[in-house]
C-alpha cells in the first residue's frame, strides 16, 4: 500500500473507531443516564416504578424517622411546595442533617415512595448543589406566582 | 512582606514570560536564534526560580499562620498539625493554580537547557510557546485567583481546613496529578514549535518521548493516589465512581498513553506524524478541559470543590486560546507536513496502531459520558447524570480487546513479524490464560465476564513476563513492568467487582454480627480526643477461620472547620481486605456499622503504581541507552 492509501485507510480507521465508541455509548446512556427531579417535577412528572432517576431538594426538617432495624430511615425530600417520602437503609453521609441540600439516586416504589440506593455527599460543607439551588429558586418563584385567594 | 515579595515575584515571572514570547520573536526576527537563545533561556530559568520562589513564600506563610493572607485565613488555622499547615498551601483554588504554574515554570526551566538536538531556533520556538502558556496562567492567576491577597483587619484565628483534606494521601495527590497535567503542556509546547518550524519527525520524537513518558507516569500515579485516597477516606468502600472530577484526570490520561505508543512509532519508523501532533494538542487539551471541569463546577461532582463561575470562565477563556491556536495552526500546517513512511499490519506499529485506535475510542466513550449532561442540559434544560452503568456497559467491549493486544504487542518486530515464530512463542502465554481462568472456576467464580477477565489478566501478565526473553535493555523492561501492572489492576478490578460483600449491621457492645465467614464482634464504643477533633471509636474483633484481628473504625467531629468525618477501618488480609465504617448511634445503645469484604482490591493501586514505576524505568532506560550512544560514538574514533 501506498503511504498516501494508507494515510486515508487510517483516517477511516480512526473514524469507525469513532462511530464504534458513539454506537456503544447510545445504548448504554439510555439504561445510564438518569434525570433529576426536584420534589414539585417528580410530582408532576409520571415517572415509571423502577426507572433509575435522581431526586435533590431539602431534608424536610422533623421528618427523619429510623427504623426499628436501626439501618433504615424513611426522610422526606422538599423543595417547599411537594415533599417526597424517601427510604434508605445505609450509613448516611457525614454532612446529611435536617434542612440540609441532599440528593438521592434510586427510584420510584410503586405506592409513591422513592427507593433510595445511595445519597450524595460533599466534601464541603457550604456547597449547595447546583440543581438543588435552582429546584429552590425555582419553587420559590412559582411559589410568589401563585394566586393568593 | 512576605506575602508582597510572593506577589511581585508572580508579576515578575509574567514580565518574564512576556519577555521570552514577544522578546523571542522580534530577536529572533532581526538578529539570529543564537541571540533570541541568549535572551529565552535565561528567562525561563529565571522565570522557574521565580515561580519556586514564590510557591516557598506561600507556604512560608501557611507555616507561620499568618492570617493577614485570606487563603491562609479562609483555609488554615493554628491548631492543625504542622505537616497539614504545609500541605494545606496547595489544598485550595488559589494554591493549586499557583502550584500549577509553578511546575509549569519549572519544567519549562529544564526543558530550556535540554532539547538541544533539535537546534537552536526550535528551542526559542519552544520557550515561546512555553512563556505564552505560563502567561496566561499568571494572567488568570494575579486577576482572579491571587494567592497573596491580604485581609484587614487580620484576623486571629483562620477558618480551617476541611478535614478529609487533612490526610497524607491528599497531600500528594494533587501535586502528583499537575506533575502529569502540566508535564503534557511540554508536549503541548514541543508539537506547536515542531508544525512552526516544520519539524516533525522521528529525531523530534525521540527528543519529547521521555517528557510525555514522565508526565504520564506522575499522572498515573497522581489517579492511583487518588482512587486510594477515596476509598480509605470517603468511606463508600469504592475505588472509582465515573464522577466527572475524575475523569476529568482520566482523559489526559487516555491520550497520554496513546500519546507516547504513538510517539514509539514516529521515532522508529517515520509513521503517524500528523496523528502523533494532534494527539500531543488534544493530550493538553484534556489536561485544561479537566482543570476547566474541576475548578468551574459546570458538572455536579460527589467531588465538588467551593467553585466560582467568573474563574470558570476565564479558564475557558484560556482554553479556547490555546486548544483554539494549536489547532488553527494544525489545520494550516498539517497539510505541509509530509506523509511518513507506510507500514504493515502485522508489525509492532501496526499493533500500535490498532492500540491508538481503541484508546481514542474509550476516550470518546468517556468523553461523551462526562460531557452528555452538559449537551442534555442545554439543548432540553433537564438535568442529566450519567452513571457507572454507562461507562461500564460502553467501555468492557473496548478494554478487554485492549489487554488482549496489550499483550501481543510487544512480541512483534518493527516493519513485520514472522506469524509462526509468533504462535510459538505465544504458545506459553495461552496456556497461563487458560490456567489462571480454570483456577477462576475452582475458587467459585461462576460469572463469565470474571473468568474471561481473568483470563485476560493473566494472559496479559504472563506475556509481559515472557517479553523480556532475550531482551535485556531497560527500556524493554520498562515495558515489561508497566503492561504487568495493567495485568495486575485488571485482575484486582475483576475480583473486587465480581467478588464484592456488602453488608450494613446495627449492633451494640458485646453482640455479634455475622458477614459471610466473618464473625465481627463489636466489643465497646469509646470518646477519643485527637489534637484538632474529638472522636467516637468502636473497638469490632473479627475472626475468620484461625485468623482474629480488630478494627477500628471511628467518626470524627473536626472544631474547625466544624465538620462530621467518618473514619474506616481496613484489614487488609492475604485475599482481600476487610473494609468496616462506623456510622451513626441509634439512641438504643446500638450503632450502625458497614462491613465491606473486598476480595484483591489492593491489586488495584499495586498495579497502579507498578505501572507508573514501569514508565519510570523506560525513562531512565532511554537516558542510559543515549549515555551508552554518545560513549560509543565518542570511542570509536579512537578504536
Amino acid at each position: 500500500m501506498k503511504p498516501k492509501h494508507q494515510r486515508l485507510a487510517l483516517a477511516g480507521a480512526a473514524v469507525t473507531a469513532l462511530i464504534v465508541a458513539v454506537l456503544l455509548a447510545m445504548p448504554a446512556m439510555k439504561a445510564g443516564a438518569s434525570f433529576f427531579y426536584a420534589p414539585a417535577d417528580l410530582a408532576a412528572a409520571n415517572v415509571t416504578p423502577g426507572q433509575a432517576i435522581r431526586l435533590g431538594g431539602l431534608v424536610e426538617e422533623g421528618s427523619v424517622e429510623r427504623q426499628p432495624d436501626g439501618i433504615t430511615i424513611h426522610f422526606r425530600v422538599t423543595d417547599r411546595l411537594e415533599a417526597i417520602p424517601v427510604r434508605y437503609a445505609g450509613l448516611v453521609p457525614d454532612l446529611f442533617r435536617e434542612g440540609q441540600g441532599v440528593i438521592a439516586d434510586g427510584s420510584m416504589d410503586p405506592d409513591g415512595t422513592f427507593a433510595a440506593d445511595s445519597l450524595l455527599a460533599k466534601h464541603d460543607e457550604n456547597y449547595m448543589p447546583p440543581e438543588v439551588a435552582d429546584a429552590l429558586a425555582k419553587a420559590e418563584a412559582e411559589a410568589k406566582a401563585r394566586p393568593v385567594l | 512582606m512576605i506575602p508582597e515579595l510572593g506577589h511581585f515575584a508572580l508579576w515578575l515571572a509574567a514580565a518574564l514570560a512576556c519577555a521570552q514570547l514577544f522578546g523571542g520573536e522580534i530577536t529572533l526576527r532581526r538578529q539570529d536564534s543564537r541571540r533570541a537563545l541568549d535572551l529565552v533561556v535565561p528567562a525561563a530559568a529565571a522565570q522557574a526560580f521565580l515561580c519556586v520562589g514564590a510557591f516557598a513564600m506561600l507556604i512560608y506563610c501557611f507555616a507561620v499562620s499568618d492570617f493577614s493572607v485570606k487563603l491562609v485565613a479562609t483555609n488554615s488555622h493554628t491548631m492543625k498539625p504542622f505537616g497539614y499547615k504545609l500541605t494545606g498551601a496547595w489544598a485550595n483554588h488559589e494554591g493549586s493554580m499557583l502550584l500549577w504554574v509553578t511546575v509549569l515554570a519549572f519544567f519549562a526551566g529544564v526543558a530550556a537547557f535540554r532539547a538541544t538536538a533539535l537546534g537552536d531556533r526550535f528551542r526559542v520556538r519552544l520557550m515561546q510557546v512555553t512563556g505564552a502558556l505560563s502567561l496566561g496562567f499568571y494572567s488568570y492567576l494575579l486577576i482572579s485567583s491571587n494567592p497573596f491577597e491580604r485581609l484587614t483587619p487580620a484576623p486571629s484565628e483562620g477558618n480551617g481546613l476541611n478535614p478529609l483534606l487533612q490526610d497524607p494521601g491528599l497531600a500528594f495527590h494533587p501535586p502528583l496529578l499537575y506533575l502529569g497535567y502540566v508535564g503534557l503542556s511540554i508536549a503541548f509546547a514541543f508539537a506547536v514549535a515542531a508544525l512552526i518550524e516544520r519539524q516533525v519527525g522521528p529525531l523530534w520524537a525521540r527528543t519529547v518521548k521521555p517528557w510525555i513518558l514522565a508526565a504520564w507516569a506522575f499522572l498515573t500515579a497522581g489517579i492511583t493516589l487518588g482512587s486510594f485516597w477515596a476509598y480509605y477516606e470517603l468511606g463508600w468502600g469504592g475505588w472509582w465512581f465515573w464522577d466527572p472530577v475524575e475523569n476529568a484526570s482520566l482523559m489526559p490520561w487516555l491520550a497520554a498513553t496513546a500519546l507516547f505508543h504513538s510517539t514509539s512509532v514516529l521515532a522508529q519508523r517515520d509513521a503517524l506524524r500528523n496523528w502523533t501532533i494532534l494527539l500531543a494538542v488534544a493530550a493538553f487539551s484534556f489536561s485544561m478541559i479537566g482543570t476547566f471541569i474541576v475548578r468551574s463546577g459546570l458538572l455536579t461532582s460527589v467531588h465538588a470543590f467551593a467553585v466560582d463561575p467568573e474563574r470558570g470562565f476565564y479558564l475557558l477563556v484560556l482554553l479556547g486560546i490555546y486548544v483554539g491556536g494549536a489547532l488553527a495552526l494544525y489545520a494550516v500546517r498539517a497539510g505541509t507536513v509530509t506523509a511518513g513512511a507506510g507500514f504493515r499490519l502485522m508489525s509492532r506499529e501496526g499493533a500500535l496502531v490498532i492500540n491508538n485506535l481503541l484508546l481514542s475510542a474509550i476516550l470518546g466513550v468517556v468523553f461523551i459520558g462526562t460531557m452528555y449532561p452538559v449537551g442534555v442540559e442545554a439543548i432540553t434544560g433537564a438535568r442529566v447524570s450519567v452513571g457507572p452503568p454507562y461507562f461500564e456497559a460502553a467501555l468492557i467491549p473496548l478494554i478487554l480487546p485492549l489487554l488482549l493486544l496489550m499483550a501481543i504487542g510487544p512480541f512483534l518486530r518493527w516493519k513485520k513479524t514472522d506469524s509462526s515464530k509468533l504462535k510459538r512463542r505465544l504458545f506459553p502465554v495461552l496456556i497461563a490464560a487458560l490456567a489462571a481462568a480454570l483456577i477462576a472456576v475452582l475458587f467459585g467464580i461462576k460469572s463469565v465476564l470474571a473468568i474471561t477477565g481473568v483470563g485476560i489478566a493473566a494472559w496479559l501478565a504472563a506475556a509481559s513476563i515472557a517479553m523480556l526473553r532475550g531482551r535485556r535493555d531497560i527500556s524493554t523492561l520498562g515495558t515489561s513492568v508497566a503492561h504487568l501492572g495493567a495485568a495486575i489492576l485488571a485482575l484486582g478490578v475483576t475480583v473486587s467487582a465480581t467478588g464484592s460483600l456488602e453488608r450494613t449491621v446495627s449492633i451494640g457492645p458485646g453482640e455479634v454480627a455475622r458477614m459471610a465467614d466473618f464473625k465481627v464482634r463489636m466489643d465497646n464504643v469509646e470518646p477519643l480526643a485527637g489534637p484538632n477533633y474529638t472522636s467516637i471509636m468502636s473497638t469490632l474483633s473479627i475472626s475468620r477461620g484461625g485468623t482474629e484481628f480488630v478494627l477500628r473504625p471511628e467518626r470524627r467531629a473536626f472544631v474547625r472547620p466544624m465538620q462530621q468525618t467518618t473514619e474506616t477501618d481496613i484489614a487488609p488480609l492475604w485475599n482481600g481486605n476487610l473494609y468496616a465504617v462506623l456510622g451513626e448511634g441509634n439512641g438504643d445503645g446500638r450503632w450502625q456499622v458497614r462491613l465491606n469484604w473486598q476480595p484483591l482490591i489492593a491489586l488495584i493501586w499495586i498495579g497502579g503504581i507498578i505501572t507508573a514505576l514501569g514508565g519510570m524505568l523506560a525513562i531512565y532506560g532511554r537516558a542510559a541507552q543515549r549515555r551508552e550512544d554518545r560513549r560509543q560514538a565518542l570511542g570509536s574514533p579512537a578504536a
